[in-house]
């Protein structure tokens, strides 16, 4: 699916709804499981991922096409997408810290985790293996992203919902979460086909 | 001291669960009748594999687990009915079974029974169903008016994968209204819905809210967008969805409020995926993805209506 | 300290059962959910991290005592990252069509927290010997998991467990198994028993050592 193709509004709808990065991709479970059990958590989970994302999309590209195609190092570019991702959420974290302190303070302890969350590492190998452009790499990364915060503000909801639920004791945890996932997942087959 | 907790709404005594529900099946009689009327035999066994299944799984697992056994609040023969009437008359009957299980099993139980499901069992049993066999799901048959004689013998004309949505122009709108169309058994007459709903609302089970919002938008949106907003109405599952299936009480939201929200959600949805969408029908798809965000508008409208106090850890 | 190779077997059991990266530790959700579609892709997973756990335990394990406690994760990265390219070459040359299934999964190795994991918390205090093992325990432990859940998603969805058709001709294939949705179902329900198993066999042993006191 092309930017230029199906237009700026479609193409966010199919990031963030027909391909969600959590029920159709799995991208991200990780924190999507772990960190979904309040829904204020997962929103500054969902807002620091959003960011990091969209910045690890504009430096993967920009890394890839102007240094390692250049240098004949594709093969390099795992291994340098980790280290851009890596970098990137040291200086946010500096950054904020020093800049912009009441967003650090909500969004600070959530910046740590998210240089093992493999759905940035995955959108960063998407936008090379789909050849996007710029802007599509950096749309792709924050809708993307904004699908993420979706989906855990919507877990979160629900698991909040079942904290005085008797579910069977073997169930509890991540269990029961994968099974709710499961079933979030079937309403979003819903969203099948929107864009073609 | 031990305190029971329990989510709201309050659902857990069993003579008032038990009262609800009988209203809600005395409410689902015209559309089980004239379903069977217009689908015959065919769909009554579907109704029965279904009720009967949705009923036997909660007795096995209330015993197995030993758990009081509740079936007496006939939860589980709305659930079972419900299903029913959301599938064609002509679904296999291991189909049948196998989504009613699915409704009370995965749905209901594992989440700590009734009160505790965050989806409307039968809505979600419906999806899995369709999403796992859409050739069963939607090969509809043509009304065989089994009382009139008219039915056609054994080999029944099957409206293949064709949903009725799509080729409205060939039913009078009296035949959409009354039920004389294709589709699955209990969304195809209009009348005896609005029957249903009158009688709920009289009785006070559930408001007009959700409901009146979720048709509204997909009327509107419907003629916005250029379509006939009376046929999108009386086709496919809108009306049924919105009375019976978006009004449960444990999966859409507590106050008037977000009850609204809800609706027109449900309606944009609806007109979203009939017209753009890769499913013909969107209503389950619709109100199951309502019932997820169902927590979310609870607990923003909370807080819009009352101010509540921030909590301070 | 326990005999030589009872010490190997518990090394190699602990990975299999006891500390199970997937049902036990609950690591590496994604390429758990995202490959077990066919057990044929479930395998493939299994065997290209296992390839990557026991390189990788193996050379952090030689080099323990040279890198800088300072810089040890850059450095566990960048032996990870190693082996993943390293395994993503070889599929790309001698199994095309499993490397095109597994897609980006196979680069995301190198973020599936089992490998890190394993690294931080015994690679890296390990000699090379147990390392290796429990590379190879921690990895066939991820392999079977793997297996497990795609043979049941594959059997439903398409009737079959590695493409051989199991449930005859008149089975009508369950197509949501293969959705994205089943993943989710399968591994959550599949979870749940294996804890229930693990409560009842842990209650039936506490009751065995009341009634030998």
């Amino acid at each position: 699916m092309r930017l230029s193709e199906v237009g700026f509004f479609l193409f966010m709808i199919d990031c963030i709804l027909t391909n969600n990065y959590i029920f159709s991709r799995f991208l991200g479970c990780c924190p999507f499981l772990g960190v979904s059990s309040k829904v204020e958590t997962s929103i500054g989970m969902g807002l620091a991922v959003t960011f990091v994302m969209g910045l690890a999309s504009l430096f993967t590209w920009t890394v890839y096409e102007f240094l390692l195609i250049p240098l004949k190092l594709e093969y390099l570019s795992t291994i340098a997408f980790i280290f851009i991702i890596a970098a990137l959420v040291q200086f946010v974290e500096m950054f904020m810290k020093k800049s912009l302190p009441a967003l650090y303070s909500a969004l600070g302890i959530y910046l740590p985790l998210i240089t093992t969350n493999c759905a940035v590492l995955g959108v960063a190998l998407l936008n090379i293996n789909s050849n996007y452009g710029l802007l599509e790499s950096v749309l792709n990364g924050v809708f993307g992203a904004l699908g993420f915060l979706l989906a855990i503000v919507m877990m979160a909801g629900v698991r909040e919902r079942l904290e005085t639920s008797d579910i069977p004791k073997p169930f509890r945890g991540f269990s029961i979460s994968l099974v709710i996932a499961g079933m979030m997942a079937v309403a979003f087959l819903g969203f099948k086909g929107l864009v073609k | 001291m031990n305190l029971r907790m329990s989510t709201g709404p309050h659902l857990l005594d069993k003579d008032t669960t038990q009262s609800l529900m009988l209203d809600v099946l005395i409410a689902l009689i015209p559309a089980t009748a004239l379903g069977v009327y217009f689908f015959g035999v065919s769909a009554a066994l579907v109704l029965l594999v279904c009720i009967v299944t949705a009923v036997l799984s909660e007795l096995i697992w209330q015993v197995l687990m030993k758990k009081p056994v509740r079936i007496t609040d006939f939860s589980a023969v709305v659930t079972g009915l419900i299903l029913g009437l959301n599938l064609p008359a002509n679904a296999p009957l291991w189909m049948a079974a196998l989504g009613s299980a699915i409704a009370i099993l995965l749905v209901k139980q594992l989440f700590g029974g009734i009160g505790h499901n965050f989806l409307n069992p039968a809505i979600f049993a419906r999806a899995v169903l369709l999403a796992s066999w859409p050739v069963h799901m939607t090969s509809y048959v043509l009304p065989q008016r089994l009382l009139l004689g008219s039915a056609a013998p054994s080999g029944v004309d099957v409206v293949a994968s064709a949903t009725p949505l799509l080729s409205t122009s060939q039913w009078s709108t009296m035949d959409l209204f009354i039920g004389n169309i294709p589709g699955t058994i209990g969304e195809v007459s209009k009348a005896a819905i609005l029957v249903g709903f009158a009688y709920l609302l009289l009785r006070g089970t559930i408001t007009w809210h959700v409901p009146t919002f979720f048709v509204g938008t997909v009327a509107l949106l419907t003629w916005v967008l250029g379509g006939n907003p009376l046929t999108a109405v009386l086709t496919g599952g809108v009306l049924f969805g919105a009375v019976f299936m978006a009004t449960d009480y444990v999966t859409n939201p507590m106050l008037r409020v977000g009850q609204c929200i809800f609706g027109v959600m449900c309606g944009v949805i609806v007109v979203v995926i009939r017209m753009y969408g890769g499913y013909p029908e969107g209503v389950t798809f619709a109100i199951l993805f309502m019932n997820c965000i169902t927590p979310l508008i609870d607990r923003y409208s909370k807080r819009k209506v009352y101010g509540e106090v921030k909590q301070h850890a | 300290m326990p005999k030589k190779g009872n010490d190997l077997r518990g090394v190699f059991i602990n990975g299999l059962l006891t500390e199970n990266p997937t049902f036990r530790l609950v690591l590496g959700t994604c390429p758990t959910l995202a490959v077990t579609t066919s057990a044929i892709n479930g395998l493939g997973m299994g065997l290209a991290a296992t390839f990557v756990l026991i390189g990788s335990n193996a050379v952090i394990s030689l080099l323990r005592n040279f890198i800088p406690n300072k810089v040890r994760i850059p450095a566990f990265v960048v032996v990870i990252c190693t082996f993943v390219t390293m395994i993503q070459m070889l599929m790309q040359a001698f199994v095309p069509p499993l490397y095109d299934a597994l897609g980006i999964f196979i680069p995301l190795i190198v973020v599936n927290c089992i490998i890190l994991a394993r690294a931080e918390a015994f690679a890296s205090k390990n000699n090379v010997v147990r390392s290796a093992m429990d590379g190879v325990s921690m990895g066939l432990g991820f392999t079977l998991a793997l297996i497990l859940i795609s043979s049941i998603r594959e059997l439903l969805g398409n009737g079959t467990v590695f493409g051989i058709n199991l449930l005859g001709a008149s089975f009508e294939p369950m197509l949501l198994m293969v959705l994205a949705p089943g993943g989710f179902i399968v591994f959550g329900l599949l979870l749940g028993i294996i804890n229930a198993i693990g409560e009842k066999r842990k209650a039936g042993k506490e009751d065995k050592e009341v009634a030998a006191a």
